[in-house]
């Protein structure tokens, strides 16, 4: 749950709830770096996912962080760096 | 030349049906889909009986990407649209995008899934609220959805306008013919049974509260006494005339032939419902008599006064029981937005059998004067039909359909029109 890191296994798993399952290739080690667009999520799918992990992890991500994490990675770094920010409390 | 509206194809998610065929078969058996309400628990509202379109899983249908962001009706509708593009043998990849479009109707938005947001946001907060709220309860989202996944990019739309949408939503696709769009995506499908939605029903003080499936919902009975909700609706692809012969349609159900629409006068003026002269103006549209009329569907609402209105207006065009009158709707109860197109798809496939599908349950009181078709179907050849459909706060609309001998003898520029 919402300790330590924020996982690609976590993003998968908020994604399909958020979003559901896209037709075309998932989000896993292998598609990284390849942008939500091209995984089938647009703009919506990516406010919803990130409202989910807002409220699973306790943190808060602006739209323009979510809109300048065009990737899994970017957004796994910018979820994990609030996270970090946050730990000492 | 203006082009002619035909209806290549039709797609039908209802409660007593599944599925054209399924619903043709039901309906001709007087099979209903109406009975205690399973979608939430009824007991504590004053009325219990719903035509529930039973065992859809949208996950069997649909991908999921489009499952958390849609609300039931607009997952019935999906599938519906899927059912209509089929049997028109439609692929939309192989055609102009911006040739085709989508226009439905819708009577009250997504309210189930408006619900559940709105509970979360009272409950929990403003941040548990779904951001696919912002579309999913939305009169136009069915409309749009469907044009999305099917990348009709064409002229399209919503009309609100309760159950007389339905019709009016058919004629703007043949407005829309018309002017030169090959394709029309078209018809209604509402689906609200939910608390939210139940109490909107009920505050309209129309809701049977009968808790007897088969004498719940009795339009032109002496026991008439409101209507039994229901949810689905039906889908129709209507399409140009020359655009269906040059994409090699085999097989048409019939022509849009005419339309009228009228609003009642104000409660209380002493003037009369409008409904009669929307007929008129839809059986002047379609440059028919009303001798040359076979079957009319009628809005059937089952309160009293409506029901007056109604049989006067039917006996002031046609004469006193001059036409055969049915209300399959009886075996489905009033789908909003839905239930006139599912007419039309009714009248449709009646023109297709010659047989007219009866008005279940219902014993005809003595007071009206119209040829009602109760118990079992009639057999008749119908090669025209008048639907009929209002909507609460005074919207009186009429359709008029006529068969066409598709592959018949070409007569000059008229392809085979009767």
């Amino acid at each position: 749950m919402a300790s330590g890191e924020f996982t690609i296994e976590d993003l998968r798993r908020i994604l399909h709830e958020a979003a559901g399952e896209s037709d075309g290739a998932d989000v896993d080690v292998g598609t990284m770096d390849t942008e939500f667009i091209d995984l089938g999520y647009e703009s919506l799918a990516l406010l919803e996912t990130g409202g989910r992990i807002e409220r699973e992890f306790g943190i808060t991500l602006d739209d323009s962080t979510l809109f300048e994490s065009p990737t899994p990675r970017a957004l796994i770094e910018a979820v994990n760096a609030r996270l970090t920010v946050r730990e000492p409390s | 030349m203006t082009s002619r509206a035909v209806v290549t194809g039709i797609g039908v998610v209802s409660p007593n049906g599944f599925g054209a065929e399924d619903y043709w078969a039901a309906t001709c058996g007087g099979k209903s889909g109406i009975d205690r309400v399973t979608r939430f628990d009824p007991s504590r509202y004053p009325a219990r009986l719903a035509g529930e379109v039973s065992g859809f899983s949208a996950q069997d249908h649909l991908p999921s990407r489009l499952i958390p962001q849609t609300d039931r009706m607009t997952q019935l509708a999906l599938v519906g649209a899927d059912h209509a593009l089929a049997d028109a043998g439609v692929s939309t990849g192989d055609l102009p995008e911006f040739g085709m479009g989508v226009v439905t109707a819708s009577s009250c938005g997504g309210f189930e899934f408006g619900q559940g947001e709105l509970r979360n946001l009272w409950s929990k907060g403003g941040q548990y609220v779904s951001a696919y709220q912002s579309f999913a309860w939305f009169y136009a989202v069915n409309t749009g959805q469907i044009s999305i996944r099917h990348g009709m990019r064409g002229p399209s739309g919503v009309l609100v306008s309760d159950q007389a949408g339905g019709l009016d939503a058919i004629a703007q696709a043949r407005r829309l013919i018309r002017k030169g769009s090959d394709l029309i995506l078209s018809g209604g499908v509402d689906a609200s049974i939910c608390p939210w939605g139940w109490v909107a029903q009920l505050a309209g003080g129309r809701l049977s509260t009968s808790e007897q499936p088969d004498r719940a919902y009795l339009p032109f009975d002496t026991d008439a006494a409101g209507h039994v909700p229901g949810e689905g609706g039906a889908l129709l692809i209507i399409e140009g005339a020359e655009a269906a012969r040059r994409r090699g349609v085999t097989r048409v159900y019939g022509e849009i032939g005419g339309y009228g629409a009228t609003f009642d006068p104000r409660p209380g003026s002493g003037r009369e419902p409008a409904l009669r002269k929307a007929i008129e103006i839809a059986l002047d549209d379609a440059e028919l008599s009303p001798e040359e009329i076979d079957v009319v569907f009628a809005d059937a609402a089952a309160i009293p006064e409506l029901d007056r209105v109604e049989a006067m207006a039917i006996t002031e065009v046609f004469g006193c029981r001059g036409v055969p009158v049915t209300a399959p709707k009886t075996m489905t109860g009033r789908l909003g937005s839905g239930a006139a197109p599912l007419d039309v798809a009714t009248a449709l496939l009646a023109m297709r059998s010659g047989l007219i599908p009866p008005t279940t349950n219902v014993t005809l009181a003595p007071e009206y004067d119209i040829d009602l078709v109760t118990t079992l179907p009639r057999r008749t050849p119908v090669h025209a039909a008048v639907v009929l459909a209002r909507g609460q706060g005074g919207f009186n609309s009429a359709v008029v359909l006529r068969s066409i001998d598709w592959n018949g003898p070409k007569e000059g520029n008229e392809h085979g029109i009767r």
